[in-house]
């Protein structure tokens, strides 16, 4: 059943918490050299599910495994996990906290060169950048087989996220397989695989190309791009400021042109281009009529969506 | 530029947290401060709202109740309700009971919120308190709005209504200043300045910011098992990009347009290259 080379897997997993079920009926694997990214909006159940994963709650049907088997500590220990807290001591040095976790897991590894300047210093001293840094080191520091980061670039500048990305490639390379979570489309885009949850299900899985597939949205260059942003936000268009005189538009061309013209805007060049991973996932996630291209733009005539009148 | 910083230096003991920083701010337009933790960025708004008095540079600022301004933290009353925490900003704004109703109505459906008006602050997901932190801000229609990091930490669908609800105020008039660790963010802005260490490192439009990335960018396919093909190069997806300062990329590296989180990294390694 279980492919000899994933990592870990989930099979037809589901969660549930009293009445309320955070995840359903979901699959998934992660296999070795493979970087897997986890997309869902807050509460799409992605926490919960790197939690049946690692083996912190049980599944309520279905099951998981964690190197071939059901998750035990023997297996996390070949697992390098970094939570959204970073999972790090504030009143324990670096070296303190790099002791503290080898031993609970039961690995003998000396201290990441790459951590050895803080060495001394009290984590919660340190600057937040820093302590993500030692939280990626402790994390990765005995070489797993397997990484689970969960939102590990948050608040990180653009070299600082290629430095950690070229850590985990590294892993990558070395065979080991790794799950990330994030809200960052950019960093979406640096895994090899995407799985898309939305209300604990998954809803789409693939390359960034298979996910944003053939959709489209209608791009709107205008001087007066207040006018024409004001327009179209009032007639309950999906739009947004896309730079100086250009607005992205969910919608037919046809559609968003006639509304511009109705209120007198006609200096404006309308034209239908491919959309970007965060316009397909925000379509995806939020909108149950979303099957095709371009077919969720209201239409004009009627007040598809309660609008505010602007006074 | 009708508000912002000028040339502000601001230092809390030894340390210098801004070292000559402008940060343009003007009617209609969307200015984004973008740097990782500790940049400056609080700092830079803190500055501008009037919190945080400056050493050097001047500040020019809206009268105080023409300001909407939401913190990196909180921004709402935790233990009062969607409702009371709308009640309470109007009172302290002081607008006319007329107006109260329409505009909360307004902005509790722009944001998703009109169903949990009975709510405690506190018991809000993340993103509906930012939401909220925002529409409060907004609900006295100020002349200046300043968020420091509305969209950290939220799910992309909400951030869509975060960014809609902020280009709306900006296209009926008001000067809107937003940090954020985002960079794609800054594409949405007219004017952007790019903050690292307390100092800015470019600024300008997004079009004069990639304009002016030094020397050229390329891509590098990743070869296994090595490591950077070269000491200014990056990791950016499978592969990896290379800035030639000089224009003379290496053999093998194909030449590339720069794109906004390029041309960061790019001002990232220049500066450091500098120091």
């Amino acid at each position: 059943m279980t492919p000899v080379d994933a990592l870990a897997e989930a099979a037809t997993v589901e969660r549930r918490f009293g009445s309320f079920t955070a995840v359903q009926a979901v699959d998934l694997s992660v296999v070795a050299g493979e970087v897997v990214g986890l997309l869902g909006a807050n509460g799409a159940g992605k926490t919960t599910l790197i939690r049946l994963l690692l083996g912190l709650l049980r599944p309520s049907e279905g099951s998981v495994r964690l190197f071939g088997s059901p998750p035990s500590v023997a297996g996390r220990r070949r697992v390098g996990y970094l939570p959204q807290t970073l999972g790090l001591y504030a009143d324990l040095t670096v070296a303190q906290n790099w002791s503290f976790t080898t031993a609970a897991f039961g690995i003998r590894a000396a201290l990441p060169a790459s951590i050895g300047t803080w060495r001394n210093d009290l984590v919660g001293a340190l600057p937040l950048g820093t302590q993500r840094e030692v939280a990626f080191a402790v994390a990765l520091g005995h070489r797993p087989e397997l990484l689970v980061l969960d939102e590990p670039t948050s608040g990180v500048g653009p070299l600082g996220r290629a430095r950690l990305w070229e850590q985990i490639r590294q892993a990558a390379d070395g065979g080991a397989g790794a799950l990330v979570t994030t809200h960052n489309m950019e960093e979406a885009q640096e895994c090899d695989r995407l799985v898309v949850m939305a209300d604990g299900r998954v809803v789409v899985s693939g390359t960034v190309t298979d996910i944003i597939g053939d959709r489209m949205v209608t791009e709107v260059r205008c001087a007066d791009w207040a006018s024409a942003f004001t327009v179209l936000d009032r007639e309950g268009f999906e739009v947004q400021a896309a730079g100086q005189g250009v607005l992205r538009v969910t919608g037919q061309a046809a559609d968003v042109q006639k509304a511009l013209a109705t209120c007198g805007i006609e200096e404006a060049a309308v034209s239908t281009v491919g959309a970007n991973l965060e316009e397909a996932f925000v379509a995806i996630v939020s909108g149950p009529a979303v099957s095709g291209p371009a077919v969720s733009g209201p239409a004009v005539s009627g007040p598809a969506v309660s609008g505010p009148a602007v006074a | 530029m009708t508000w912002g910083l000028e040339n502000v230096r601001v230092g809390f003991g030894h340390r210098i947290a801004l070292d000559g920083v402008t940060v343009p701010a003007g009617p209609a337009s969307v200015t984004v401060v973008v740097g990782g933790d500790g940049a400056g960025k609080s700092t830079c708004l803190k500055t501008l709202v009037g919190l945080v008095r400056p050493q050097a540079g001047s500040v020019r600022r809206p009268a105080k109740e023409r300001i909407g301004y939401v913190p990196a933290t909180a921004g709402l009353y935790a233990d009062l309700t969607v409702q009371q925490n709308l009640d309470f900003s109007a009172s302290a704004y002081r607008l006319p009971a007329g107006q109260r109703g329409q505009r909360e109505q307004q902005l509790l459906e722009r944001t998703g919120l009109a169903g949990v008006r009975r709510r405690l602050g506190g018991q809000l997901s993340g993103g509906m308190q930012r939401k909220l932190a925002v529409a409060l801000a907004l609900l006295h229609a100020p002349d200046l709005l300043v968020l420091d990091e509305p969209t950290t930490g939220v799910d992309p669908v909400s951030r869509a209504e975060l960014w809609r609800l902020i280009s709306a105020a900006a296209a009926q008039g008001t000067a809107v200043v937003v940090a954020t660790t985002y960079v794609n963010e800054a594409a949405r802005a007219a004017s952007v300045v790019l903050l690292e260490a307390g100092k800015a490192l470019a600024s300008g439009s997004p079009d004069a910011i990639l304009r002016g990335v030094p020397g050229v960018v390329g891509t590098a396919a990743h070869r296994g098992g090595g490591g950077r093909p070269d000491p200014l190069s990056w990791r950016r997806g499978v592969g990896w990009r290379v800035w030639a300062p000089d224009g003379e990329l290496p053999a093998g590296v194909e030449r590339a347009a720069p794109d906004f989180d390029d041309a960061v990294v790019v001002a990232e390694l220049a500066a450091k290259a500098g120091r």
